[in-house]
């Protein structure tokens, strides 16, 4: 059924649709709606067996739901920005020990200084802990996206990380399509976790690991990841026929057939990017955008395809790597790394600066580009605080 | 979906992993001797019997006393306990009263009727024992259970010697004493009283052993010099009219002297009360701290109201008058001296209480036998006299002159005659090392006095107290600190952080060296000193 | 007072479960604790406790720490119980995880202990302790006290003692140790939380420590127990004598054993005949510059004025708390 929602309710909605039975939640400036979404549909009774936990800290947050998933339960979690890096070492905890909890990280941009708004920041900083980390582009999508986390992260053993953009998108009111219960039951079963804290059957939970093993352990982590690019693929196609909507999976093509420059980026920026990308393909420009949905595990092969052709790759992100620049192009470049195609990155966006089309058309009719373009620095503010002689800054490219 | 690899374990995988490689010290369990079996005479062994006690096992801690001792109740009453004296609960809260629990385990085998089991003759020599006191039934007690044919001769008309003729009613009730012999001649052990050996060594032909236990009888001699008084009576002979036949003695009168300083002079004077006498005097050559009497039994005789004169010797003896001569004494160097002093008396008898000695009547006609310059007869270290075949026991040769001693010595007396009789030599036991209080840890013990019984303050010939209660026996009993042998606190098994103590169906315990670390918590925390810890030199 | 040996046969109710053969050796042989280890013993002693108590339903989260390492290394797990260990300083939200997880799937029967060392009770987990008191999770916590971050090397922790030498306390000339603060008290901060149950207890005294699990593991909302468990090689002391020192913590008044419910005090264990603290101190390496060639007689008073202050407050003299 169509419903105009907050990108938060939405995803409340499909949160308890998958019948999670714990939920934990800590309001750490910046949090979305989602938690509170949920409580509510909790505490009126809509959504039953239920555990609501309100806890002290982002770091209690992620550890209720690790105990809760280690007992043998669906759990849930979300966060953003400062509160993830205040969880980080549970973070990692939870991936190690190979528990399929849910969390939606509502992107913000993580200081000091201390800034709500969105960018990709938060997402970067744990973009290796082993997390599958998934990306939406509309709310539409964030909605389809935590269904089929839910039934990736019990399929694999891993935990999913669903990443929203903050404000743009789960702040957003827009039209969803929630699926009814029924459905979702039918797409998601019980969880029914191979491990748990059972008395019938004690295990020990948790090791050390010494330098003899601990190689191995990482290795398999990382094997493991690799080989869910397969079943994020699969449970994809599973909810295009269940549901009929083309959402998940590891990348969105847009346009990219017979594209010569192409555009990639993750998260809802790719809206924007594509109402461009029409505009200038009207005048036969040959654009294309791929935004990666399956951040981690990173598509490696299915983007050295769809790139294949392209003698132009931009990479727009929404983060930096400061003292070395783009992270996502770092990575883009390593898929073209055997290819004769240019690429170039765009830092945009950072602490939730607008990306208009405005200065993505600006940005594409240039006859040349730096290898790096902060796109929208105020160069006039740059230059004023560097007040020395040989600063020759020309919007941003340093 | 797979288990995680190395994060998840199954349990209690760590059995694989020997921890007792670490170790560098062991805890061993050991066996020590308590301080109160290390210095029973008898030998008995006090605390398995106190612990049989405390867990309500009380004919199997009646077993355990007879394994030793045929006379637990008479025991109970007359020994003079050096095991309390030694026991290490003296240093904590007062010993255990072994003495009184004996006593009370012995009274409630008569009552409730207790044998010996019967023991069928499985040889066929025959062996006399001349004497039916402590020495001599304890002696035919253990030969009748080594399967030997036993009779007992004995001069008096009941057997007993001197716990009957020596030891007074109040202290040792008769029925005790009948009982306890009862048990022994229904074990099958023939005793023939009054009977009156003329010549020992004509026996020597109809026995293949002859055991002396004919005990000091004979009163020593002094050199008191006595004019115009009837009223001069020998302690023993006193004490052998009251049993058998008291009509003729003649009355002892109002005021009486006891001369001498040992169990017997306390005993008189004690009897003498009890027959009338209003005003009962002791008088000793020594300090009352020098009195070989027993400290408990001088107390008693003060609370009676006897007087003891210390310091003084009876020089002579004129109808009434009692003259005394005041002595120096040195104390460090034992050396007694008259003082110038002189003193008179007054009595209407006087009980002399001064030692005895064998009757060596009855030894003529044998050569042989030596009778030392103390007056006893001298014997080897297998207890055999100069003559092969016959042996000695009891006070005819022991110094100390006790029930306990004569006990002690016939249970030696019957296993060399054993020997002796089987053509072997008697393997002395090897006793191992006594366990001291420091080596206790009596954290786990709470303070608790000994349970107190109440005594009556008549002046009789009953007894003045009576024995403990089951409840009280076990309350009793359980104070004992188990010195050396492990009682099973399980303090071991549950404090070992490695859990490497193994409890052993039957409550046993042993150290599983496959885990054990070495830490010695085991050791400090045993109670009673029987984990020891060792280098480990594996 | 003397507390009887661990198989009374005299009291049966002073018979312990350590002391039977059926105890569940709910961490069993094999762990790697040093020689003479405390925290191996009370863990063993508090967990088999409440096994016994529940039919063996429990399920123990572990905070990291000695406790955590010696007992669960791959490819070896020394426990015999459902355990989890996930971080230093989240133990308690674990459990309130694991509580929440039982309670919404009608397992309330299975009882959930959270364990961890001083440091991760007292410093780095203090946070989500608070929390899972202040939401009265259904969770027993347990804290074994070494007083100090042993598994590290011996560092302070905020229960260490005052004058005591850690790594970060090395007594100089004019320093003589840990300062001479109160600590971090953290039963006390348990207590104001006003959770239904509060306890001490120490490895001097298994009768109380399986007392107080069985009493505290059936009663619904947050439970602290605070168990007091001597470290020969942080304390420097021989490894035989951990129970003695444990022993000697309690009667000279440095450690009371109470009871609180509900944020009031209820209950004392007094101790009859108090030591001077100097008994409990002497023995251990770590006081060892109190009484030195160089000590100042005042230092051992303020550890005394400790007790002194103790046994008055806990009414460890029998006097009203």
């Amino acid at each position: 059924m169509q419903y105009q929602l907050e990108g938060s309710q939405a995803i409340a909605k499909a949160v308890a649709l998958c019948r999670p039975k714990v939920i934990c939640a800590y309001p750490i400036t910046p949090q979305t709606h989602i938690v509170e979404g949920v409580g509510e549909i909790i505490r009126s009774g809509e959504l039953l067996n239920c555990e609501f936990v309100i806890v002290e800290s982002e770091m209690a947050a992620l550890s209720v739901a690790i105990g809760a998933q280690a007992a043998g339960v669906r759990s849930y979690t979300a966060t953003s920005s400062q509160g993830l890096l205040y969880m980080i070492e549970a973070v990692y905890n939870a991936s190690g020990l190979e528990l399929p909890i849910i969390m939606t990280l509502g992107n913000r941009a993580i200081g000091s200084p201390i800034n709500i708004w969105n960018d990709h920041s938060d997402a970067m900083s744990v973009r290796d802990s082993g997390w599958i980390i998934l990306f939406a582009e509309t709310n539409q999508e964030a909605l389809d996206l935590h269904i089929q986390a839910f039934k990736i992260a019990e399929s694999v053993g891993l935990p999913v990380m669903v990443c929203v953009d903050g404000f743009i998108l789960t702040h957003a009111y827009e039209p969803v399509d929630i699926p009814s219960q029924e459905e979702v039951d039918e797409f998601l079963p019980l969880y029914n976790p191979a491990t748990s804290l059972d008395i019938h059957k004690p295990l020990a939970i948790g090791t050390m690991v010494s330098p003899e093993y601990f190689m191995e352990v990482r290795y398999l982590a990382h094997k493991k990841q690799m080989d869910s690019l397969k079943i994020i693929q699969c449970v994809r196609d599973e909810f295009r026929r269940k549901f009929g909507r083309d959402s998940g999976g590891l990348l969105r093509e847009y346009m990219t057939e017979d594209a010569e420059t192409i555009i990639v980026t993750l998260g809802s920026v790719a809206g924007t990017i594509k109402d461009v990308v029409d505009d200038l393909n009207l005048q036969e420009k040959k654009i294309g955008v791929i935004s990666i949905v399956s951040y981690r595990p990173f598509p490696i092969d299915a983007l050295k395809d769809s790139l294949k052709k392209a003698k132009r790759v931009i990479v727009l992100e929404k983060s930096l790597a400061v003292g070395i620049g783009g992270i996502l192009f770092q990575e883009i470049e390593l898929v073209m790394k055997d290819t004769d195609a240019e690429v170039f990155s765009i830092i945009a966006g950072l602490g939730g600066r607008n990306i208009t089309k405005f200065m993505l058309q600006e940005y594409l009719s240039r006859k040349s580009c730096k290898k790096i373009t902060f796109l929208g620095l105020k160069e006039e503010i740059i230059t004023k605080e560097y007040e020395f002689a040989n600063f020759c800054g020309r919007e941003g490219e340093v | 979906m797979r288990k995680p690899f190395a994060t998840v374990l199954e349990a209690a995988t760590s059995l694989s992993n020997k921890t007792g490689s670490w170790r560098t010290m062991r805890p061993e369990y050991i066996k020590m001797v308590p301080p109160c079996n290390s210095t029973c005479p008898v030998g008995e062994n006090i605390q398995l019997w106190l612990s049989l006690a405390k867990t309500e096992k009380f004919q199997e801690a009646w077993e355990i006393i007879t394994e030793s001792n045929p006379f637990p109740a008479i025991m109970g009453r007359v020994c003079y306990h050096t095991c309390e004296k030694t026991c290490n609960r003296e240093q904590f809260d007062g010993a255990v009263n072994i003495n009184l629990l004996e006593r009370s385990i012995g009274d409630m085998a008569i009552a409730q009727g207790w044998s010996f089991r019967k023991i069928a003759p499985c040889s066929e020599k025959k062996i006399l024992i001349v004497g039916s006191g402590p020495s001599g039934l304890t002696a035919a007690y253990f030969l009748k259970i080594l399967g030997y044919n036993v009779i007992v001769y004995e001069s008096h008309l009941k057997p007993g010697g001197m716990m009957r003729y020596g030891v007074p009613k109040y202290r040792l009730p008769r029925r005790i004493i009948d009982a306890e012999i009862k048990r022994i001649t229904d074990m099958g052990v023939k005793i023939i009283c009054q009977k009156e050996i003329a010549k020992i060594r004509t026996e020597l032909d109809n026995f293949d052993v002859i055991y002396l236990a004919i005990g000091a009888c004979k009163a020593s001699k002094t050199d008191i010099e006595i004019k115009n008084t009837p009223h001069i009576f020998d302690a023993v002979d006193l004490f052998g009219k009251l049993e058998d036949d008291f009509t003729n003695f003649p009355p002892l009168g109002k005021k009486v002297l006891v001369y001498g300083g040992g169990n017997t002079a306390i005993d008189a004077a004690r009897t003498a009360l009890r027959l009338g006498a209003q005003d009962v005097k002791i008088i000793y050559r020594r300090t009352i701290r020098n009195m070989p009497s027993h400290e408990t039994e001088i107390n008693e005789a003060l609370a009676e109201g006897i007087e003891i004169l210390c310091l003084r010797t009876i020089n002579s003896i004129d109808g009434n008058k009692i003259f005394i001569n005041k002595m120096n004494y040195d104390e460090k160097y034992d050396i007694l001296s008259l003082s110038k002093e002189t003193e008179i008396l007054h009595a209407d008898s006087v009980i002399l209480a001064i030692g005895q000695s064998v009757d060596e009547s009855i030894l003529k006609g044998i050569d042989g036998i030596k009778i030392s310059e103390k007056g006893v007869i001298e014997t080897d270290k297998n207890m055999m006299t100069g003559v092969s075949g016959i042996f000695a026991g009891g006070d005819a040769v022991s110094g100390k002159r006790t029930v306990t001693s004569a006990i002690g010595q016939a249970k030696k007396a019957a296993k060399c005659i054993d020997a002796y009789l089987r053509g072997t030599e008697l393997i002395p036991n090897i006793r191992g090392e006594v366990v001291n209080f420091k080596k206790l840890n009596t954290d786990y013990f709470n303070k608790n006095a000994r349970v107190g019984i109440a005594k009556s303050n008549d002046i009789s010939f009953e007894e003045k107290d009576v024995s403990y209660s089951k409840n009280e026996i076990i309350t009793e009993a359980s104070r004992c600190f188990s010195c050396g042998n492990c009682f099973h606190c399980d303090n071991c098994y549950g404090y070992c952080p490695d859990n490497a103590i193994i409890k052993c169906p039957d409550g046993n315990l042993e150290i599983n060296y496959d885990y054990c670390k070495g830490c010695g918590i085991c050791a400090t925390e045993c109670p009673c000193g029987a984990i020891k810890m060792i280098i480990d030199d594996k | 007072m003397s507390n009887p040996t661990l198989g009374n046969r005299l009291s049966k109710d002073d018979i312990t479960i350590q002391s039977s053969s059926n105890r569940n050796n709910s961490l069993t042989c094999g762990h790697r604790a040093c020689q003479g280890c405390g925290e191996a013993l009370g863990a063993r002693c508090a967990i088999d406790a409440a096994h016994h108590a529940t039919g063996g339903k429990i399920i123990i989260v572990n905070a990291t720490g000695c406790l955590e390492v010696f007992s669960c290394s791959f490819p070896e797990s020394a426990w015999n119980v459902p355990w989890f260990h996930s971080l230093f300083g989240n133990a308690p939200a674990v459990a309130s995880g694991v509580a929440a997880a039982l309670r919404i799937t009608g397992k309330e029967d299975i009882r959930v202990i959270a364990q961890g060392g001083d440091g991760a009770t007292c410093d780095i987990g203090m946070g989500c302790l608070s929390g899972m008191f202040e939401r009265n999770d259904d969770v027993l916590y347990i804290c074994y006290d070494n007083q100090a971050y042993m598994n590290t090397g011996v560092q302070r922790s905020g229960a260490t003692p005052p004058l005591a030498r850690t790594a970060t306390t090395v007594p100089h000339k004019n320093y003589l140790g840990n300062d001479p603060q109160i600590g971090k008290n953290i039963s006390q901060i348990a207590i104001a939380h006003e959770i239904p149950y509060v306890a001490t207890a120490s490895i001097g005294n298994i009768q109380d420590i399986e007392k107080k699990i069985a009493k505290a593991i059936h009663i619904r909302g947050s439970k602290y127990l605070h168990i007091h468990v001597p470290c020969p090689l942080g304390w420097g002391f021989p490894t035989s004598e951990t129970i003695r020192i444990a022993k000697l913590a309690i009667q000279c008044g440095l450690f009371p054993l109470f009871e609180a419910q509900y944020g009031k005090l209820y209950g004392s264990i007094p101790i009859d005949d108090p030591i001077p603290v100097e008994d409990y101190l002497k023995p251990q390496k770590r006081f060892a510059h109190l009484f030195g060639k160089n000590a100042t007689p005042d230092a051992v008073s303020v550890l005394q004025e400790v007790a002194n202050s103790n046994i008055v407050k806990y009414g460890l003299n029998g006097g009203d708390i």
